[in-house]
């Protein structure tokens, strides 16, 4: 039990003290996996909107893969993000493996499918009454089109946090193709890992405790804006 | 050495001829592997970092403690080299690598590699720090991953390095300095569950078969053996 207890005072103090290394992963984890999300966000949202709102062939397949995404191992995208990008790779010419950009590119591509999933399940939750009637009221389709998805925005919201989620607490890839290089492509997770290896089991749980709090942060943040949103906009979706 | 595949090829002969005995390799560096003894989570260590040994057993964690086989560490970096230590004793290299700010990978994980890397830039009279010394906190099979893809350099084991030479865009560049020899021993631990089964595989490693097993071992694939067994004791 004290180790438990021990680690909590350590998470404390971690958080507290102000302590330049700590504060470093922490700052890179947040800039690392807000950038992957920003991007998966980029690829996933469209993809989901469109999944969800357009009929075509082979959307049941699409829809198939977009979940099996849920299901990518970190690992596997790290390899594939590491093999793209080591010297002996397509784009090894551009010298990233190892460094925070490879990171945020292996985060994006895990975050998309969250998003897209996410995303299309928002849009599908909408009736389609609301774009009709958008429509009726003599809304151009664009602009029946954003009504549709100002209804859908708490879905939408939960897919940020959903796949931000999933990349803050993943670890495989970005120590594959991150490294854990020490002021550099360190963040919370590999860190965790490290401090493990090295037996230093209350310094990795209160690093654990410390991201934990980091996303309930940024939850509480996200949560906070979504709900404004509702009150704010509740009584008049066509506004 | 989890990395180089060499337990790979010896234990199975072990386990064919005790089958009674279950072995589990648990591959991590040799001050955390100490560390996990000592909290009785493993029946034998092989660890390579002979004053962590020496703590390690002053402390009553190891029951004996037998040297095995040796091989020797290499400076490795890129074929360009940029720090221009291609032939230079060890300290000297690693003081051209600092003057120059050139990429050094350090495994920084408490390891028996990691040890010796801090040990030799004692020697060479340098606190290494800056952007140019990349900690990683990882084994060695990363740490060359990494100096090969950052243009780096790194001190490996020799027989990791040739395992993965392959995949590598490195060289070579310093060995055969006195400060760059390497000692395995085998330890069995106070606070194991199976002492008998320890003794057992302590007892092989360092025997006859053992030590031709590991004297044989990348004889196949590098042309010449990887690690020097040291004289069998039975």
């Amino acid at each position: 039990m004290d180790v438990f207890i021990e680690s909590l005072r350590e998470a404390g103090r971690l958080l507290l003290s102000g302590d330049a290394y700590v504060w470093q992963i922490l700052l890179l984890s947040l800039q690392v996996s807000g950038a992957g999300v920003l991007l998966g966000l980029i690829f996933g949202l469209p993809v989901g909107i469109a999944v969800g709102l357009l009929r075509f062939p082979g959307r049941g397949l699409a829809i198939a893969l977009i979940h099996t995404g849920f299901a990518l191992p970190p690992v596997v995208v790290g390899l594939f993000v590491y093999m793209v990008f080591s010297r002996a790779g397509p784009a090894g010419h551009l010298e990233l493996l190892f460094t925070p950009t490879s990171m945020v590119i292996a985060q994006a591509l895990l975050a998309a499918p969250y998003v897209a999933g996410i995303s299309m399940a928002a849009v599908q939750a909408v009736p389609p009454d609301v774009r009709l009637q958008a429509r009726g009221l003599g809304a151009s389709r664009a602009r029946a089109l954003l009504t549709h998805l100002a209804e859908a925005r708490l879905g939408l919201f939960a897919a940020v946090v959903a796949g931000f989620g999933a990349v803050i607490s993943e670890v495989g890839a970005v120590m594959m193709v991150g490294g854990n290089i020490a002021g550099e492509t360190r963040v919370m997770t590999t860190a965790i890992v490290l401090e493990t290896r090295r037996g230093n089991f209350a310094t990795a749980l209160a690093f654990g405790l410390v991201l934990l709090t980091l996303a309930f942060v940024v939850n509480a943040l996200l949560t906070r804006a979504q709900q404004a949103r509702v009150r704010a906009g509740v009584h008049r979706p066509f506004a | 050495m989890e990395d180089s595949g060499l337990l790979d090829a010896v234990l199975p002969e072990f386990s064919s001829q005790h089958p009674g005995y279950v072995i589990k390799v648990i591959a991590v560096g040799s001050g955390e592997a100490l560390a996990l003894a000592e909290r009785g989570d493993a029946d034998i260590v092989i660890s390579h970092s002979p004053a962590a040994e020496e703590r390690f057993m002053a402390a009553g964690h190891g029951r004996a403690r037998t040297p095995i086989m040796a091989n020797d560490f290499v400076l490795v970096g890129p074929a360009e080299d940029p720090a221009r230590v291609q032939g230079a004793s060890i300290t000297a290299a690693l003081a051209a690598v600092a003057a120059a700010r050139a990429p050094f990978v350090s495994r920084a994980d408490d390891s028996g590699t990691h040890a010796r890397e801090r040990a030799l830039w004692r020697d060479a009279g340098i606190d290494p720090s800056g952007e140019w010394y990349m900690q990683i906190g990882q084994g060695m099979g990363e740490a060359l991953r990494i100096a090969s893809e950052r243009a780096g350099y790194t001190i490996s084991d020799r027989a990791t390095y040739l395992a993965l030479s392959h995949a590598l865009y490195l060289n070579v560049l310093v060995e055969g300095d006195e400060g760059l020899r390497n000692v395995y021993s085998v330890i069995t631990t106070s606070r194991g569950r199976n002492h008998a089964g320890a003794d057992s595989l302590a007892t092989w490693l360092a025997g006859s078969a053992g030590q031709q097993r590991i004297g044989a071992f990348g004889a196949d694939d590098f042309e010449r053996s990887l690690f020097e067994p040291l004289a069998p004791r039975d």
